[in-house]
């Protein structure tokens, strides 16, 4: 019993990856490289970077710290190799080796060297992070509709005929969607 | 003239896009104007709409996921 709940614990789940934590992830990245495309291609290699350290997954964090603790090297790595050309890269890594956590990822111990000034900044990141994570606990039609049409803009017209729904049904998911998202977000933000 | 709660709810959010028509918007401020319920509803509504713009999210498309979980199964 106790067996099966610590293997229950140490499992990950990469098929549902892109669904849950792909956005989250986005944002992360996009937060720190300014640039869509990029952010894109470190999440994917986050993931594949992900699936080749499974065996390494210890269960001490949950799936999307740990995927942000791999995605966060993969922006050091991406700095690292655009600067390298000119000698600028720098990277400190503090890694202690006679503490408890000897032998656990290096990222956790890594001082975030693209930390943002300003409070506001970091907010608004703290904010886009919490927003994401409402969403991902959105059903997933629900998440697509909104994310679709708040964050991406699209007209609704465009919306229906890509889901094949009608603007009543989409106005009726919007709205879900919303109440669910203020609920989750209540206590902190409202 | 008379709708119904969940149904003003709706038009409140369809209004937080702009999508609401002049009707909608008279049945809906009606609404606002006799029921408390709604009027707190109504800021929150305005509060999140808020929030997002706020937070500058970015979300990858829904093909992009699709491709994104296309590759990740070859690898698994």
């Amino acid at each position: 019993m106790v067996l099966l709940k610590t293997m229950v614990a140490y499992e990950l789940h990469p098929e549902k990856w892109v669904d849950q934590y792909a956005d989250y992830l986005f944002n992360y990245a996009v937060a720190r490289v300014s640039d869509a495309e990029i952010a894109k291609d470190l999440v994917q290699e986050t993931f594949f970077a992900g699936l080749n350290s499974a065996k390494n997954y210890k269960g001490d964090a949950a799936e999307r710290t740990w995927l942000i603790a791999i995605l966060k090297r993969k922006v050091i790595d991406h700095y690292r190799k655009i600067n390298s050309k000119k000698g600028k890269a720098e990277v400190r890594i503090n890694y202690n080796a006679s503490s408890d956590a000897e032998g656990d990822w290096l990222e956790e111990q890594v001082a975030d060297p693209f930390s943002k000034d300003g409070a506001s900044t970091i907010e608004n990141e703290e904010l886009g992070m919490a927003i994401q994570e409402c969403i991902s606990k959105l059903p997933k039609k629900q998440a697509m509709v909104f994310n679709m049409k708040t964050i991406q803009g699209m007209s609704t017209e465009d919306i229906c005929n890509e889901l094949g729904i009608n603007p009543s049904n989409l106005w009726v998911m919007i709205h879900r969607a919303r109440t669910t998202l203020m609920g989750c977000m209540n206590q902190t933000w409202f | 003239m008379k709708i119904s709660r969940e149904k003003a709810k709706e038009l409140c959010t369809k209004s937080q896009y702009g999508e609401a028509t002049w009707w909608e918007l008279l049945q809906l401020n009606v609404y606002v104007l006799l029921f408390k319920e709604c009027a707190d509803f109504s800021a929150k509504n305005r509060k999140l709409t808020s929030l997002c713009d706020k937070a500058n999210l970015n979300t990858l498309s829904e093909s992009e996921k699709e491709s994104m979980k296309k590759d990740l199964e070859k690898h698994l």
